[in-house]
């Protein structure tokens, strides 16, 4: 059985070679102004220092350049491409079909990892931007287990699936939490709020806090519970999953080191001994919890939950 | 946006300048009745929902045999119809999309409205005479993406909400492809297609047409400080909220007939014939008068007051100037009421006793003074005289929704003309 890889979100270099030590097998990096809702901010300098760092230690760089482009960035792509190729990354993560017209015409057979988020939802259009230069799909996290694994049977790309941490529900272009304060008449407030990322959104009639943040891509609202299946690992393993992937945005390097741990120990568990995973895996889920803040209840996601329509 | 200039848009014919590149107008059709108010009203185009691989789940959705009257009603027209097939779609709705789609095509239509490249290819390969349009739940916004769509062969794009006048001229530059944007309507305030709050908040899936609009709902602002919440939405004022205004481009219509837009479109599959009437009306006039003759248009105020008789929120000009400010959201209301009230619908008018026929939509009485208007009508106010019902009985109020009334009118009307009350 093939073993997963365990992909990471650092919130700087430093935290890489802890995050190494931790048992992670591959990064998520990137900046603000191509990528989406990341765990850190990595200029190119520290880009080249994360290839080098990583591959060091035989572990893989994917770059984040998966935001939505509007003309202006557009036209800096095939820079931002060139220089991540030159970097020596391992993958440009993306979402705009922009990137692929990029890569087709400054880095060609570069690999790309498809990854819109909520609308990678099927394996046939993962199939069919596996043909136009993909070499994985991230899928979105709003499926079930089933249709994650029928997904998988029917891929010819990768496929990478989220195991941990919170998503993303909503991402506006408008500067929401500045025009909030602004009819508030607390102008002064947006600039000593700039970049905090403390806030919540209280919706009382469901008790659900979601964490809503602004940045360079709008502002982002996010799950009201950090996902974790660190007991549920087994049938995504079997059928052949190709990345479980932690997101640590918006989480503390402690939180994100401590829960690669997790995962490290379940993910080797449930491939090499099966048996004791079964035995251990509560126990995992109850380190876990032990690492939520009190606001953040841990839940499964989709994978268990039904959608209508 | 009047300074921006392309080609092949105008041309000088007897020494005056007239557009030569009309844009369609393109307008939402809910239902069969809408779809035939929607072309009497002068769309030029209109888009209608089948009944599956759409995003309004509640919206009236057409069966294919529908389909086919809509598309025979809207050739005697000349106008065009769409479908909108632009769920993002599951593992499990794939079964049942090439019969679908063969249906679609069997129906006539000239084109689909599609995110998923599932549904493009397939629609390809099992109906190749529909046209392919890339729906807005792909949120392009870019040029370069532009560029991909078209190399992958589609036939028009429209665009990203998010979208300025200026990112659409160089894409107009860049690519010789059809563009499509909205001009008019409620919008989402989310990238489309990148908001699944209905997914979290009511397991409704947002990308499949059961989007529950949580965006519009009111939400209290906390602070995390050192562990501890702090409230920012304190006890009286407002609560936080993301509700956009709805977007109105009337003023910004010469600028994109200038781009050399394609199609523009207006919003709300979900809403009345009366409202259908009263947005393409008044946006056929406006970009009739442009074309007409660009250098003596001029905005009236009375295609102003006409789209308040049924704006039911407060409107903006969103993103087409730029990223909109605090000011084109709604703080502390949802919305507002239309200035009138929808009172009929004209089904018929004799010319030797001046009597109209009418079905009541709302509530009116003998002394009401209302208004007539209709695609070829020049609006005039009434006030109602004596009113009688099919029997010929007198009546002291139309109360009945549907009911058939009739009563004397100053002006001739035709079938189809509507009546409607200010508030």
């Amino acid at each position: 059985m093939n073993k997963p890889e365990l992909l990471v979100t650092p919130g700087s270099v430093n935290e890489i070679k802890k995050q190494i030590e931790a048992g992670a097998d591959a990064f998520l990096i990137g900046e603000q102004r191509y990528g989406l809702r990341l765990a850190g901010e990595f200029n190119r300098q520290q880009v080249k220092e994360a290839v080098a760092l990583a591959h060091e230690h035989g572990k893989k760089i994917y770059v984040a350049v998966n935001a939505i482009f509007h003309n202006e960035i557009a036209n800096e792509l095939d820079d931002y491409v060139a220089f991540v190729k030159g970097a020596g990354a391992d993958a440009i993560v993306f979402g705009d079909p922009a990137v692929v017209m990029a890569v087709r015409e400054t880095a060609p057979g570069f690999p790309l990892h498809w990854s819109p988020e909520t609308i990678a939802t099927n394996y046939y259009t993962a199939n069919y931007w596996g043909k136009r230069g993909a070499v994985r799909a991230v899928l979105a996290r709003e499926l079930s287990m089933d249709a994650v694994i029928e997904t998988k049977e029917q891929a010819d790309v990768q496929i990478e699936v989220q195991v941990h941490g919170m998503t993303c529900m909503f991402q506006s272009k408008r500067p929401l939490l500045g025009h909030y304060f602004e009819y508030m008449g607390k102008s002064m407030e947006i600039q000593k709020r700039q970049g905090t990322q403390n806030m919540l959104l209280h919706d009382a009639e469901r008790s659900n806090k979601y964490p809503i943040y602004e940045d360079a891509n709008g502002t982002h609202i996010m799950s009201p519970n950090d996902m974790c299946i660190i007991d549920e690992l087994q049938d995504l393993v079997e059928a052949g999953i190709d990345s479980f992937k932690i997101d640590g945005v918006l989480q503390t390097e402690e939180y994100r080191i401590e829960t690669t741990k997790l995962y490290r120990k379940a993910i080797d568990l449930c491939v090499d001994q099966p048996d004791q995973y079964e035995e251990e895996k509560e126990g995992m889920l109850e380190a876990a919890e032990a690492l939520q803040q009190e606001h953040r209840p841990l839940d499964s996601g989709f994978f268990f939950k039904e959608t209508v329509y | 946006m009047n300074g921006l200039k392309n080609d092949g848009i105008s041309e000088i014919i007897d020494g005056k300048r007239v557009i030569v590149k009309k844009p369609e107008l393109l307008a939402p059709a809910g239902t069969l009745e809408k779809l035939k108010i929607a072309v009497r009203y002068g769309a030029d185009a209109v888009y209608i929902g089948g009944q599956e691989y759409g995003l309004r789940s509640n919206a009236g959705n057409f069966t294919f045999e529908e389909m086919k009257e809509g598309v025979a009603f809207a050739k005697e027209y000349g106008a065009k119809v769409y479908v909108t097939t632009n769920i993002f779609a599951h593992n499990e709705n794939i079964d049942g999309l090439e019969d679908y789609l063969r249906g679609v095509g069997e129906a006539g239509v000239t084109g689909i409205i599609v995110a998923d490249p599932l549904i493009i290819e397939t629609c390809r390969r099992v109906a190749p005479n529909v046209e392919v349009h890339l729906s807005t739940q792909q949120s392009l916004s870019n040029w370069r993406a532009v560029k991909y769509w078209k190399d992958e062969g589609l036939d028009r794009v429209v665009l990203a909400r998010e979208t300025t006048g200026e990112e659409m001229r160089l894409m107009k530059e860049k690519v010789d492809i059809e563009i499509e944007t909205f001009i008019h309507g409620a919008m989402c305030i989310a990238y489309s297609g990148r908001c699944v709050l209905s997914n979290h908040m009511t397991a409704r899936d947002s990308n499949r047409g059961g989007c529950c609009q949580s965006c519009r709902w009111d939400y209290n602002l906390v602070e995390m400080e050192d562990g501890a919440e702090v409230a920012i939405t304190q006890e009286g004022d407002s609560p936080f909220a993301m509700s956009p205004k709805d977007l109105r481009l009337l003023q910004s219509i010469p600028g994109l007939i200038e781009l050399g837009i394609d199609s523009l479109k207006i919003e709300g599959r979900m809403k009345s014939i009366h409202y259908v009437a009263t947005v393409v009306g008044v946006y056929r006039k406006v970009i009739d008068a442009y074309c007409a003759d660009p250098e003596n248009f001029t905005i009236q105020d009375e295609w102003l007051e006409e789209l308040e008789k049924c704006a039911n929120r407060p409107a903006a000009p969103a993103f087409f100037a730029g990223t909109p400010g605090a000011d084109e959201q709604l703080f502390g209301v949802h919305g507002k009421k239309a200035s009138h009230d929808f009172t009929g619908l004209v089904v018929d008018y004799d010319k030797a006793t001046q009597m109209v026929t009418l079905q009541q939509r709302n509530f009116f009485r003998p002394g009401d003074t209302v208004e007539f208007f209709g695609p070829n009508l020049d609006t005039f106010n009434q006030i109602i005289g004596t009113v009688v019902d099919e029997d010929g009985n007198e009546l002291d109020a139309a109360r009945h929704p549907l009911q058939i009334v009739r009563f004397k009118v100053e002006r001739p009307v035709s079938k189809d003309d509507m009546m409607r009350k200010g508030l």
